[in-house]
């Protein structure tokens, strides 16, 4: 029962680091094209901007009711950065919406929008932080040392920063490739084409980085990549998507640009997910909390399968609904 | 300020500012909803530029009450760790409930308002219902986790640790019915009545036909809300004197035990002396308000060792403002039923028209006050006789410095808000002055 739910968890990890992920890269790549993608950008997540967030929601709520010390954990050592994210999603959300829906004129907008677009970036910069301090296990339980040991040392170190220069890399890459399905425009077209391979190139260099920056702070993220098959086999596979990313691209084949996209960005996810397994937060002792040690009680687990379960199927198909209904009838319309 | 004083006012600055969104998020759907469906039946324009207009300032209220809601579920744990992690796994299956109402909510919405010309107009109108069901149904859930910290049931407490968790029980713990019937239509008469209070004033100014549709719609149901909103607090108040006898007394300011208690009305409390000053005194009142019986006994607190009171002059000051503008808000909807029944030319009236532009603000006024009762009333306790909220605060210092930042953002966001409804407002009224 443990494993289902951990899945499930999985899977909104997952869905919001596409979905969300895409809209949080959607400010960072206005901000890259210098507010050439705004219209574009705009008109493909206002109708899913909320839905798609409801995903953070879900994993926050998992969390606290099924692992209830992971949740608490990780938001007191992790606070500030956590803060951080929370303060970018207010100004993105909300500044987001404003530009949307205030009358029409120049200067709201252009504030609307510098907000939107720098506080996307923060915004997604330190909830790469966050999942760094995360997994790095340099979080400390022995709340005698001293203020930096405690809530500055676990995310305040290459590492972290590394993965949030990923992250952010990762979804303006996502944002990007929705976008180039999004536009019709030639000019438009071959703008994105030509980002969509520097953010590659650079989604390449970053992920190295995150590498070589976890043998500077002591943690064998190679190691464990090589000592796990699963996860050596998601590596491989984002890594074989690259050069097709790359072709398809220039080909200007959009429905596989985007699947493959989404498909590489899963592999990483999965690949981390199980490199982690079963640990969920490491700490500097060596007492990382596990799936089963966090886990609450069987009653509990119960309860909330149920509860997911249901969501599921009623949301599942809704979503589908609202997909359709806006991002393939593009044509018709 | 402490750490521990920043903290609590972070999360009642926090929720506050949620709770506004979240009933204007809420409700407005459903007044939307009659919008649509006057449209459809009678074909007239005014009703689809009545609800186009709603929906404009719904998803700016929408968007801020998500990644407000969003805020909070992290909030939970940055502030109150130790509580999160005992009452996570309780108080937990009404949040995972209300993930699923809020994720109907967020997609219903969307197609709603986006969908204007790719749905069916049936298919149109019944989804504006749909965001309405959803909205009250997560409002009721998390309204029952709230509840739960106020009656905790579904756990036995055996040396600090939560054994034998049932989570249905924990769900539907005895103050769940109470508070949530009470906060939905708390809900809908502060939303109803501030609709109707603008449009009132913009009414007075510029008789149009879509302010007065917008009045008649809102206070359709507002005046309803209003009327149940005192037999409804009285149920809660009964319900607060089974569960919560310290509470009870702490708003009441009845400091000490006996049979035929006189209700309060106003006055000064003065702890010290346990006495109330200059307060209006009904005998035997309130022992009929709290156990249905003028003779019956009621707590003072006297009965609880003083380290275990609710701060009493605010508890007390936020229930008589409650109470004084639920009176005040129930007699306008007695106004306005009889208007709209029998003498129509009331509500074209001036006095009218002011007195509803003044209730304006005062359902949320209320719905401030009625929470500063029910949180601050359960001081010292964040799980009512099972955990002290000093004992639940995160370790992390410097949280002074996270409330200003929290506050400063909610402020300037609460101005942004305001000015842009004003200005979506005189769009409005552009739009029908160049019509004429
Ligand atoms: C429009 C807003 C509004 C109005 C007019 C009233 N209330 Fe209220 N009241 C609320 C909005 C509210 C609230 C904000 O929604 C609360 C906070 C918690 C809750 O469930 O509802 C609340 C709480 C609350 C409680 C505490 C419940 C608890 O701690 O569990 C009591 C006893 C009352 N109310 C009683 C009344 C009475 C006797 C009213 C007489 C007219 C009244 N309220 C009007
Ligand atoms: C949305 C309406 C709500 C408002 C306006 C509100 C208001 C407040 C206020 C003013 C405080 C500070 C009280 C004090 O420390 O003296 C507080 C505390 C708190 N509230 Fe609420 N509350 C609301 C709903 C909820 C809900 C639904 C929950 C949880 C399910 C909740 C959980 C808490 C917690 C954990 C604290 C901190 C501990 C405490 O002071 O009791 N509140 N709230
Ligand atoms: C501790 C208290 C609370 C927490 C943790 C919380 C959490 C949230 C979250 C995460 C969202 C965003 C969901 C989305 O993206 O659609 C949200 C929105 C919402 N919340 Fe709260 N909430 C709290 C208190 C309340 C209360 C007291 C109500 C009362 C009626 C309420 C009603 C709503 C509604 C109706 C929405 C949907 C968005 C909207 O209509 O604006 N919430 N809340």
């Amino acid at each position: 029962m443990t494993e289902t739910i951990i899945i499930i968890l999985g899977i909104c990890l997952l869905l919001y680091v596409l979905l969300g992920g895409a809209d949080f890269g959607g400010g960072i790549l206005e901000l890259i094209s210098r507010g050439k993608a705004s219209g574009i950008v705009a008109r493909a997540i206002a109708p899913v901007w909320e839905a798609n967030h409801v995903w953070l929601i879900l994993v926050v709520v998992i969390l606290f009711v099924g692992f209830p010390t992971v949740y608490s954990t990780v938001l007191t050592a992790l606070h500030i950065p956590v803060l951080l994210v929370l303060l970018g999603i207010i100004m993105r959300g909300s500044a987001f919406t404003f530009r949307h829906y205030d009358i029409e004129e120049e200067r709201p907008k252009a504030i609307y929008s510098s907000i939107f677009r720098y506080s996307s970036l923060i915004t997604t910069f330190f909830l790469g932080v966050t999942i760094g301090g995360i997994i790095l296990g340099e979080i400390s339980q022995d709340y005698s040392k001293g203020f930096f040991t405690i809530y500055m040392h676990p995310w305040l170190n290459l590492f972290s920063f590394s993965m949030g220069v990923f992250l952010v890399i990762l979804f303006a890459f996502l944002a990007n490739i929705y976008t180039i399905g999004e536009t019709r425009e030639e000019e438009h077209i071959k703008r994105f084409t030509r980002i969509g391979k520097y953010l590659l190139i650079a989604l390449v260099g970053s992920g190295a980085l995150v590498f070589a920056t976890a043998e500077i702070e002591g943690h064998p993220l190679f190691y464990e990549f090589y000592h796990s098959i699963p996860s050596m086999i998601c590596f491989i596979l984002a890594t074989i998507a690259l050069p097709f990313l790359w072709i398809y691209l220039n080909q200007n084949r959009r429905t596989r640009v985007r699947i493959i996209a989404a498909f590489q960005t899963s592999m990483i996810v999965i690949g981390w997910f199980a490199i982690q397994f079963p640990v969920l937060v490491k700490i500097n002792d060596g007492t990382d909390i596990t799936m089963q040690s966090a886990a609450a009680p069987k009653q509990v687990q119960l309860q909330l399968l149920i509860a997911l379960i249901v969501g599921v199927l009623i949301i599942f198909p809704y979503m589908g609904y609202l997909y359709k209904t806006f991002k393939f009838d593009n044509k018709t319309s | 300020m402490d750490e521990f004083m920043a903290a609590r006012l972070q999360m009642g600055v926090s929720l506050g500012f949620h709770i506004i969104f979240a009933c204007i998020g809420m409700v407005m759907p459903w007044f939307m909803f009659v919008a649509e469906w006057k449209w459809l039946k009678t074909k007239n324009e005014v009703y689809l530029d009545l609800a186009k207009a709603w929906a404009k300032g719904v998803a700016i209220f929408f968007a801020v009450g998500a990644v407000s809601g969003t805020v909070l579920s992290f909030e939970l744990g940055m502030l109150w760790p130790t509580f999160m992690e005992h009452a996570g796994p309780i108080f937990g299956m009404p949040f995972s409930w209300e993930g699923t109402a809020f994720f109907v909510e967020a997609i219903a919405l969307g197609l709603w308002l986006y969908g204007w010309n790719r749905l069916n107009d049936k298919v149109h109108l019944y989804t504006g219902m749909v965001v309405g069901i959803a909205g009250v149904l997560s409002g009721i859930f998390v309204i029952s986790a709230n509840a739960w910290m106020n009656a905790p049931s579904g756990f036995d407490w055996v040396n600090g640790q939560a054994e034998n968790i049932d989570p249905v029980a924990a769900m539907f713990n005895k103050a769940w019915f109470a508070q949530s019937h009470h906060m939905i239509i708390a809900a809908f008469s502060a939303t109803g009545f501030a609709v109707a209070g603008i449009h009132a004033i913009l009414y007075l100014k510029n008789k149009l036909e879509i302010h007065a549709k917008a009045i008649a719609i809102s206070l359709a149901f507002a005046s309803v809300a209003a009327l149940l909103q005192p037999l409804s607090g009285d149920h809660a108040a009964k319900t607060v004197a089974e569960l919560q006898p310290a509470k009870l007394a702490a708003f009441e300011s009845h400091f000490e035990t006996g049979k035929g208690a006189s209700l309060i009305i106003g006055g000064i409390p003065d702890v010290e002396n346990r006495e109330v000053n200059y307060a209006i005194k009904i005998p035997g009142f309130l022992s009929f308000l709290a156990h249905g019986d003028f003779n019956a006994e009621v707590k003072g607190l006297e009965e609880f060792p003083e380290d275990e009171w609710p701060p009493v002059p605010i508890t007390h000051y936020s229930f008589q403002l409650m109470v004084a503008i639920g009176m005040f808000l129930a007699a306008l909807g007695i106004i306005f039923l009889l208007g709209s029944w029998k003498w129509k030319h009331w509500l074209e009236k001036r006095w009218w028209l002011t007195l509803l532009f003044i209730a304006t603000p005062l359902g949320f006024i209320a719905i401030q006050a009625g929470w500063i009762v029910t949180e601050v009333g359960r001081q010292p306790w964040i799980i009512y006789g099972i955990m002290k909220t000093k004992d639940s605060l995160t370790p992390m210092p410097g949280i002074q410095y996270t409330f200003y930042t929290v506050s400063v953002v909610y402020l300037l966001l609460s101005f942004i808000v305001i000015w842009l409804m004003s200005r979506q407002i005189k769009m409005l009224q552009s739009k029908y002055q160049s019509n004429d």
